[in-house]
């Protein structure tokens, strides 16, 4: 009977094992190793052009702190987060809410609005692309035929960012509103009503029974966002850059140059494998930190 | 929540608090107002971009949302002078395969992770949870070395592999699979189901829903993706539908109507079927948010 349980528990080890010998292979081969290696090639003078691959320690990382190209896509793509992750929480809260609390086509604006979060963001990078189009693009004619000055969109440094942040916002809208009308959805109804039967308003409601009780949601689309907009890469491809092979990405003068276009343009136009995993290096350590702290956040739940 | 409820929960609070219905009808109607000038804006790019891709000519920088002279001349061009549906066909190719993938290793390993005891079940979940930290532009360098070596830049399989499985997929299928009670999964054993059999037949019915919501992910994740394609790929042939319309935009330049109806022909069919699915994509997407 001891050999007979001892047997079967090996079998059932035995099909663990199988079950899990092909993705951990995967998890290792695809994953783990190539993360190892961008560590390794971030302390090398890789060159692809070149046969020698001098070990040079940390000097991609001192070159990293005198380059003011590095210098612009870090600021840059940090205003990309701090104007877009606030936008799509208070945009997306606003619209859910709204949602919720009308009684007739529910589901059709939430369609409505989850429409550009579905497409292709090379495509709606186009289109928007055509319609910031300073000379002839829709903006442009609406603001001249109401007697406004045109604007430089796209084509001039001092806009161009925040015109992608826009497309940025737009884009994710509809994600942020489908998990907040799904946080809202669990907020079970007797708080609010308790709270309106107790003489609450609208406004108290939403400020101190609403928002506390989806404190989680927020965090983790707050996380996400960050992220998302911490790694923006194809819009500016897309929208601010000019024809491929050119090397003139994330213009006009590099204003809407990111972090990973930055990247990609090191190691793919100029081949300094090196010098550009040294940078994913440390857009690494910049998630890792914001992933770390939405752990901390989120494992100190609100009790009601 | 329970002390408000001793100050001020008395009777006379109640008619103040509860609007009248001329007011909630007023107020209902602003809101559809609001919502109704949200929904044009987050449309209209759309709308936009359909009508350029029918207009021609001088006709393209008219403001008008309806062409005088609607042509599919655009259209015609555009399949005649590129690879478009070259490139439509290999982002199907990619999409698919990487999903039918996901949805079998994924799940394949959830099972295990979730419901086969064995010695260091633990530490494999913890190195495969651990990658989802890692962001695929630190992997892109070194997958396009080995990937060079190997031989496998410009093929199917170098836009494919490193999508075949993925983390936050493993994750799900594990959080879901732990759902599904023991006694269920006994009693297909008892019945002579071999593990694969129980995986299979009993565990993937019971997380149809969310195995549903990551086969969507995946397959518009695969879709619409963009960085690895774009260094990976090299020829025309091999281009995937957004690669594709990168690059000829790129080369395109001030051919507006051409671009909008490459964009058009990328963006109508997915919207389409998410226009059927709709109930089905929208909840799945927000049950795989909350977990």
């Amino acid at each position: 009977m001891a050999s007979l349980q001892l047997s079967l528990r090996q079998r059932q080890a035995l099909w663990g094992y199988a079950f899990l010998l092909l993705p951990l292979l995967f998890f290792l081969v695809v994953r783990i190793y190539p993360a190892l290696s961008a560590f390794n090639v971030s302390l090398h003078q890789w060159d692809v052009m070149s046969v020698r691959k001098p070990f040079v320690g940390m000097q991609n990382f001192v070159q990293m702190w005198h380059d003011p190209v590095f210098w612009k896509a870090a600021v840059n793509t940090l205003l990309y987060v701090v104007i877009s992750v606030p936008l799509e929480l208070i945009l997306g809260l606003l619209v859910a809410v709204a949602i919720q609390s009308v009684n007739r086509f529910q589901g059709f604006y939430r369609t409505i609005y989850f429409v550009p979060y579905i497409t292709s963001t090379v495509a709606v990078s186009w289109v928007w692309r055509w319609m910031y189009f300073k000379n002839g693009g829709v903006f442009n004619q609406i603001l001249l035929s109401l007697g406004l000055p045109a604007q430089s969109f796209l084509s001039g440094t001092e806009q161009a960012l925040y015109c992608v942040t826009v497309v940025v916002v737009w884009q994710a809208l509809g994600y942020f509103v489908v998990i907040f009308l799904a946080g809202l959805e669990m907020i079970p109804p007797m708080y609010k009503e308790a709270a309106k039967i107790d003489g609450a308003t609208g406004w108290h409601v939403f400020r101190y029974i609403t928002v506390p009780l989806l404190n989680p949601t927020i965090v983790f689309l707050a996380v996400l966002g960050t992220i998302n907009s911490l790694q923006i890469f194809t819009q500016i491809m897309n929208m601010t850059s000019g024809g491929y092979g050119h090397g003139d990405l994330g213009g006009p003068l590099n204003s809407t140059l990111s972090l990973v276009v930055y990247i990609y343009s090191q190691a793919f136009y100029k081949f300094q494998m090196g010098y550009a995993s040294a940078i994913t290096v440390v857009l690494f350590a910049i998630i890792l930190v914001v992933t770390l702290i939405q752990l901390k956040v989120l494992s100190r739940r609100v009790d009601y | 929540m329970q002390e408000p409820a001793i100050q001020t929960g008395t009777l006379e609070n109640l008619p103040r608090s509860s609007t009248s219905p001329p007011t909630r009808d007023v107020r209902a109607a602003a809101l559809h107002l609001l919502l109704l000038a949200g929904a044009v804006l987050m449309i209209f790019p759309f709308l936009w971009m359909l009508a350029t891709s029918f207009k021609q000519g001088a006709e393209v920088f008219n403001i008008s949302l309806i062409p005088r002279q609607p042509t599919w001349a655009n259209y015609q061009t555009l399949l005649e002078s590129t690879n478009y549906l070259r490139w439509y066909l290999n982002s199907a190719i990619v999409a698919i395969i990487t999903t039918a993938s996901e949805a079998f290793f994924d799940s394949m390993a959830g099972y295990g992770l979730a419901k086969i005891k064995f010695p260091g079940r633990g530490l494999i979940l913890i190195l495969i949870l651990s990658t989802l930290m890692i962001p695929t532009e630190m992997l892109i360098i070194p997958w396009y070395m080995m990937f060079t070596k190997a031989g496998w830049v410009d093929t199917y399989w170098g836009i494919m592999l490193p999508g075949l499985v993925s983390a936050f997929g493993v994750f799900l299928m594990n959080q879901f699979m732990q759902g599904i009670p023991d006694d269920l999964l006994d009693a297909a054993r008892i019945d002579g189901l071999n593990e694969f059999g129980v995986w299979w037949h009993v565990a993937l019915h019971q997380v149809k829903p969310a195995l549903a919501a990551l086969c969507i992910l995946v397959f518009l994740g695969n879709w619409n993706a963009f960085l690895w394609p774009v260094i990976v790929i090299e020829s025309s042939a091999m281009r995937t539908l957004p690669v594709g319309i990168a690059l000829f935009s790129g080369e395109a330049g001030p051919e507006w109507q051409l671009i909008m109806a490459a964009a058009s022909l990328a963006v109508i069919p997915v919207v389409a079927v998410f226009a059927f699915f709709q109930k089905q994509i929208v909840q799945g997407i927000a049950l795989t948010g909350m977990k």
